[in-house]
């Protein structure tokens, strides 16, 4: 093996490793925050990669209607609730968000689908339809239980993932599909032939790290949400509503699934269910840097883009397996050296 | 002077076992009150179900609402505060974000004068001005039990409950608490303080319940309390003065 092929498996394990480990912190904050192991935060990446193709290729993408069908379910929920708790003032709020805010993007989708505007303009509009699932996933699925143990709320998220899988099934079909790039532009730097799209996902998942990292030591919502990680009980008695952390922790997890989504879209053909074994990935991360630190997920997280990459090159039909696999002695090794912390009770 | 808290009739079970036994008390505006009571007579449950954090039945009402079906945050929006008895402060925040989130729900409401209210805290527990930038979890207790007061004055509370604020402490440092909690009167707060430290409770309250396993066994002016030889002997730790 050369050197210049090094070099190159490297570069392609970062570019990979740079989206695991946006999707490693999604899903350590959404476990931070609501003790849920968000195991469809892969089909985020699906619906906007296939989202982008579709609007690319002039046709309205199916994901409007999983939009307006949860938003018009998670109405229903709440409105239910306002109605028990006589308290009609929260009505306007609740169509706002999940009935005229739904309808507004599918209608803004289904206007643009056919004029296939600029690139830019169509990423826009996918991330107008695949952020706001994150609230209403939330609302649907997680809320009714926020309180259940670990181990339901993970019951929870397989059902969600299978509903979202299937959905897109219905949504996009079976046949892959792969956006148009963003640039067709290559660097060449040395033995290496960079290319634009590469250089767009690393900068891309710094931009997102750092905006987050803003969030989170400078604004008061940012800091409600570790607080709500931190301490559960402290953060109900200071009055942080445990819905808001968690429709907020799902949103940024959409957003960041929307733009792991977009910039994969150009370089891998994604299927409807392509996004679960993306997400896996950025799971296994987050376990190599302990499920609890974010710099160490996001280190984890890259290891895991270079160790898939190096494995494709010596063993490609066991490149899967080898990432999966190194989860087993990670695993064997933290169970050895970390105190076993009994599952938090309210 | 209008009652700000009245109890009556408050049941918990946890499970099946009782936890709280048809509890019932008043707490006037401005007004100290203290629940003296041994080691498992139910005075953190008391003060969890007032909150809204344990499922009770009988009545909580509070500035004159029925509290049944509201939220804790709601609570917390009407003014009512509980510091617990485990502080359950965020640890890995500075003290300062400790005490801007005590304010969570009024930023949301948009209010303004945080900053002064922020200044307030620190001229009252001078030594989180000094810590300002310094992890929760990296205080003293004395400094600790000192921020989870001020996240909760942060919320301008109408009614402060605290759970065993002497807890753990070094006697100095009970002493300043009881100070500080004395000193808070003046800003028209009410106060119910749950303690083991009846002598120090009694002093500073006007008005106190003893609560022995599960009900409310005696009830009285806390001058006429400290006076009862049984109070005395349960739990001033000496036999009368007879």
């Amino acid at each position: 093996m050369s050197f210049d092929i090094v070099l190159w498996l490297v570069q392609d394990g970062i570019v990979n490793g740079a989206i695991y480990a946006l999707l490693a912190l999604a899903l350590l904050l959404v476990f931070a925050v609501t003790r849920a192991i968000f195991v469809p935060q892969g089909e985020f990446i699906s619906y906007a990669a296939l989202s982008l193709a579709l609007l690319q290729a002039g046709k309205l993408p199916g994901t409007v209607y999983v939009l307006v069908g949860g938003g018009a379910i998670a109405a229903l929920l709440d409105i239910a609730v306002a109605l028990r708790d006589k308290a009609p003032g929260r009505l306007p709020r609740i169509l706002a968000v999940y009935v005229l805010l739904p309808l507004a993007m599918a209608g803004i989708a289904w206007w643009a689908a056919p004029r296939k505007l600029d690139m830019w303009i169509q990423v826009l509009i996918v991330f107008g339809l695949v952020v706001p699932l994150g609230p209403i996933l939330y609302r649907v699925a997680y809320r009714p239980l926020a309180g259940a143990s670990v181990l339901v709320l993970f019951i929870i998220s397989m059902a969600a993932h299978y509903v979202l899988t299937g959905l897109g099934l219905v949504f996009f079909g079976g046949e892959g599909l792969r956006s148009q790039a963003f640039s067709g532009a290559h660097f060449k730097i040395g033995v290496l032939n960079i290319s634009a799209q590469s250089v767009l996902v690393v900068l891309a998942t710094v931009l997102i790290m750092a905006s987050l990292w803003l969030f989170f030591e400078h604004s008061i919502y940012g800091k409600a949400l570790r607080a709500t990680a931190i301490n559960r009980v402290g953060a109900r008695l200071v009055g942080i509503p445990a819905e808001l952390s968690g429709s907020l922790a799902l949103t940024l997890a959409a957003f960041i699934g929307a733009v792991s989504g977009v910039l994969i879209a150009p370089i891998t053909t994604i299927y409807y269910d392509t996004g679960f074994l993306i997400g896996l990935k950025g799971f296994v991360g987050a376990i190599l840097g302990g499920m609890g630190s974010y710099p160490l997920a996001a280190i984890g997280a890259v290891g895991v883009g270079l160790l898939e990459s190096f494995s494709s090159f010596w063993a490609s039909a066991f490149k899967e397996s080898i990432v999966f696999t190194i989860i087993i002695p990670v695993l064997v090794w933290r169970s050895l050296t970390t105190r076993h912390v009994e599952d938090e009770e309210e | 002077m209008s009652t700000m808290l009245e109890v009556s009739d408050l049941r918990v079970y946890y499970g099946k076992v009782e936890g709280l036994h048809r509890a019932s008390l008043k707490v006037g505006e401005g007004s100290i009150v203290t629940v003296i009571g041994p080691n498992g007579a139910g005075k953190t449950t008391l003060l969890g179900a007032i909150m809204g954090l344990l499922p009770c039945s009988g009545s909580v009402r509070y500035a004159g609402a029925d509290l049944a079906g509201t939220s804790v945050e709601a609570r917390v929006s009407m003014g009512l505060c509980l510091v617990p008895e485990r502080r359950e402060l965020f640890g890995e925040l500075s003290v300062e974000d400790n005490l801007r989130l005590g304010a969570f729900q009024r930023i949301r409401r948009g209010e303004r004068g945080l900053d002064a209210d922020m200044e307030a805290v620190y001229a009252r527990f001078p030594r989180l001005k000094e810590r300002h930038t310094q992890l929760a979890a990296t205080l003293s207790g004395g400094e600790r039990q000192m921020l989870a007061l001020g996240r909760a004055l942060m919320a301008k509370p109408r009614l402060l409950m605290l759970d065993e604020p002497s807890l753990g402490l070094a006697p100095r440092i009970v002493r300043e608490i009881f100070h500080i909690i004395a000193d808070l009167r003046k800003t028209g707060v009410a106060i119910l303080l749950v303690e083991q430290n009846a002598r120090a409770a009694l002093q500073v309250a006007d008005y106190g319940y003893v609560l022995e396993p599960g009900e409310v066994a005696l009830e009285g002016r806390s001058a006429e309390l400290a006076e009862n030889p049984r109070v005395a002997e349960s739990y001033l730790g000496f036999a009368g003065k007879s």
